[in-house]
């Protein structure tokens, strides 16, 4: 009985023509790998951010008036509400992860080679567009973070030479960050990126069949555009095995991990932000962008200010188009990473630079800290037994905001060196100099102190140093009676 | 193609017919094709147009900029830098909290004001301003100004944005509306 309706169905629907060119299509056996399943979990956070998103919208509002406080309604009224924000900040940083996983396993694996060129190119087309959501995602989350971090995007756009003003005004949709400029993330958040997503989805898929899956690369077998397309094809007749059921396990028990991961992370730390309200005069705040763009928010600290426009402006053309283009110009030849060290040797610094900027970006030593003024203490070795003038240098340090950039005993700002054995380093006039006239990272003092509160400073500056080394000398002007 | 069809042993008449049919200039499916695609094409331009002058009033608009009261002269003594807030002369009902702008405004004498913009002019960030050693600081990446705005130190590329004022009826009023940036300073910059 069943069986006939099984039967009827599949003469008007072609059940079985369809699973046997799409899920069952046949692959070749090698390829039953744990190196292969990053595809499809990252397309599992993509249909659980989607699952996630459309949920959240039921209650999320997207208005500069509203939006802060209908996230609170979510985290602490809405019954789960938290629950549904973390795992859809949960998915967003699995899915980045996973997607970077499945990126840098198909370049090392060289499957971006002859003829799966359009393959990579819409693959690096869905990586971009979904860093665009987790960038606009962050906007929706319309904190002081949100809306300090809009500012910086416009003053990206500004610098853009010629239509920077025109780029600022369509970014905010107008001429403030302001109720537009909400509505016109929340649309391409959720209408005009996943549909991009969706597009090139299909795409990808699609020329995952056509194309067939990359067979897991040999070392020394080479990929010649003459021969390579018939090799596979024999490769598949001969030895391939139908995707389902031969080879999802794997997929299946990764995709199983995954979600448990995301639900762990969403239950262990709960959703994220929002942090204060978009208020823009509630100016004592330092806003800093989610993890996935710590190495950009670095890099722009870094950076030397004649090279910062052009690294901004032209450094990620460039980098997009050397990703984007390499099936065209290494599109054949040696597949395996094995054989190819510059390849191995690219994913580790790109690795490394982006760890480091993101760890730097974590604790942005190069922002001062703007309370240390009044927050932090000076060490009572450095105050004892000292004279009233040098007394009054170590008070004019802390009033003068000096700790907002040095540090004294580990407390204080990193943006500028610290200050406990100053004196080793600098002599007496270099310290007066440097007070007054500032340089490269500090500004010049001259201006804002007394001669006197120059004097107290600096005499104070001289004791910082350990018993056991020497002050700094004048090497031109040998110690006498110093 | 010719020669299979005039050796092909179904009758050559029959597909000898069928070329000469595609080979004329106007068939009536042309014709309707053609039609069909110009139809749609008016029909594509007469949506497309009003659509894309929907999505581009946003960045074609000149910025409207207009005289705002940042409050009576007495509220910034003498010498002294004080924080302002405006209402953004085009805000929309729904902008909440964010049509209110914070603004620096430093009297330095009876009649002599600066009014300076809250964003570091290197990425926006709101600077502070510390009346102890007469700085701005911006918490980002540590950019410095004078008390004047005048770049003190760090990556900002300029001083801080000034904003155009102008003092009427005992009142203190800038010439506000735009976010400021190196594209599209304030007026007074200019």
């Amino acid at each position: 009985m069943l069986r006939s309706i099984a039967l009827w169905l599949d003469e008007r629907l072609h059940i079985k023509k369809l699973f046997e060119s799409t899920a069952g299509h046949k692959v070749p056996p090698s390829t039953n790998s744990w190196f292969y399943v990053f595809g499809s979990g990252t397309l599992l956070c993509f249909v659980l951010q989607i699952l996630t998103g459309t949920l959240l919208a039921f209650v999320y509002v997207p208005s500069t008036s509203q939006a802060w406080t209908s996230l609170q309604y979510l985290n602490n009224e809405q019954f789960l509400g938290w629950f549904l924000r973390a795992v859809h900040n949960w998915g967003s940083i699995f899915m980045v992860g996973i997607m970077s996983a499945h990126l840098v396993q198909t370049f090392l694996f060289g499957a971006y080679k002859y003829p799966r060129e359009l393959t990579w190119v819409s693959g690096c087309l869905l990586f971009f567009c979904t860093l665009g959501m987790a960038f606009t995602g962050q906007i929706l989350r319309f904190d002081q973070d949100a809306y300090w971090g809009l500012g910086i995007g416009a003053s990206v756009m500004g610098r853009v030479p010629f239509i920077g003003a025109q780029l600022v005004h369509l970014m905010l949709a107008g001429s403030t960050i302001a109720g537009e400029t909400l509505s016109r993330f929340f649309t391409l958040h959720v209408f005009v990126v996943p549909g991009l997503i969706i597009a090139l989805l299909s795409l990808h898929l699609r020329l995952v069949l056509t194309k067939g899956i990359n067979e897991y690369p040999k070392p020394g077998s080479l990929v010649r555009k003459e021969s390579y397309v018939a090799e596979y094809e024999e490769l598949v007749e001969k030895t391939g095995v139908p995707f389902v059921p031969n080879v999802i396990g794997k997929d299946l028990i990764f995709s199983g991990f995954l979600i448990i991961a995301i639900v762990t992370c969403a239950l262990v730390f709960g959703p994220q932000g929002p942090s204060g309200p978009p208020d823009p005069t509630l100016i004592h705040t330092a806003p800093k962008p989610d993890f996935y763009f710590l190495p950009i928010y670095a890099i722009l600290a870094l950076l030397p200010a004649y090279m910062e426009t052009f690294l901004l402006l032209v450094a990620p053309v460039i980098g997009i188009a050397i990703l984007v283009l390499l099936p065209f110009y290494s599109g054949t030849g040696e597949k395996s990473y094995r054989r190819r060290p510059m390849a191995v040797i690219v994913v580790l610094l790109a690795f490394l630079t982006a760890g480091l900027l993101a760890y730097l970006g974590t604790y942005a030593p190069w922002s001062p800290h703007m309370e240390a003024w009044t927050d932090a203490s000076t060490p009572a070795a450095y105050v004892k037994g000292r004279t009233p003038l040098q007394l009054q240098g170590a008070i004019l340090i802390q009033n003068k905001q000096c700790r907002n950039c040095h540090s004294l005993g580990g407390d204080g700002g990193l943006r500028g060196p610290a200050l406990d054995t100053v004196a080793t380093r600098l002599t007496r006039d270099q310290l007066i100099r440097q007070v007054i006239q500032g340089s490269g990272n500090m500004p010049a003092y001259g201006k804002n102190l007394r001669p006197a509160e120059v004097t107290a400073l600096v005499s104070f500056m001289q004791t910082l140093r350990p018993s056991y080394e020497p002050a700094a000398m004048d090497s031109t002007q040998p110690a006498i009676g110093r | 193609m010719t020669d299979t069809n005039q050796t092909s042993d179904c009758g050559c008449k029959k597909s000898n017919t069928i070329k000469d049919a595609s080979a004329q200039p106007v068939s009536r499916r042309n014709l309707l094709l053609k039609l069909g695609a110009g139809l749609n094409a008016i029909a594509a331009a007469l949506i497309g147009v009003p659509l894309l002058g929907y999505v581009v009033s946003s960045f074609t608009k000149e910025s409207p900029n207009s005289w705002i009261s940042l409050g009576p002269l007495e509220h910034f003594p003498e010498g002294e830098t004080r924080l302002a807030v405006y209402r953004n002369p085009v805000s929309k009902p729904w902008d909440g909290d964010t049509a209110e702008v914070p603004c620096w405004v430093r009297r330095v004498d009876a009649g002599t004001f600066q009014v300076f913009a809250i964003n570091c002019t290197h990425l926006g960030c709101p600077v502070r301003w510390f009346q102890q050693s007469r700085l701005f600081m911006c918490p980002c990446h540590g950019g410095a100004f004078y008390e004047d705005g005048s770049h003190a130190s760090g990556p900002p590329p300029r001083g801080l944005f000034q904003y155009q004022h102008q003092i009427e009826s005992g009142e203190l009023k800038v010439l506000g509306g735009h976010l400021p940036t190196l594209a599209e300073p304030l007026r007074e910059d200019a």
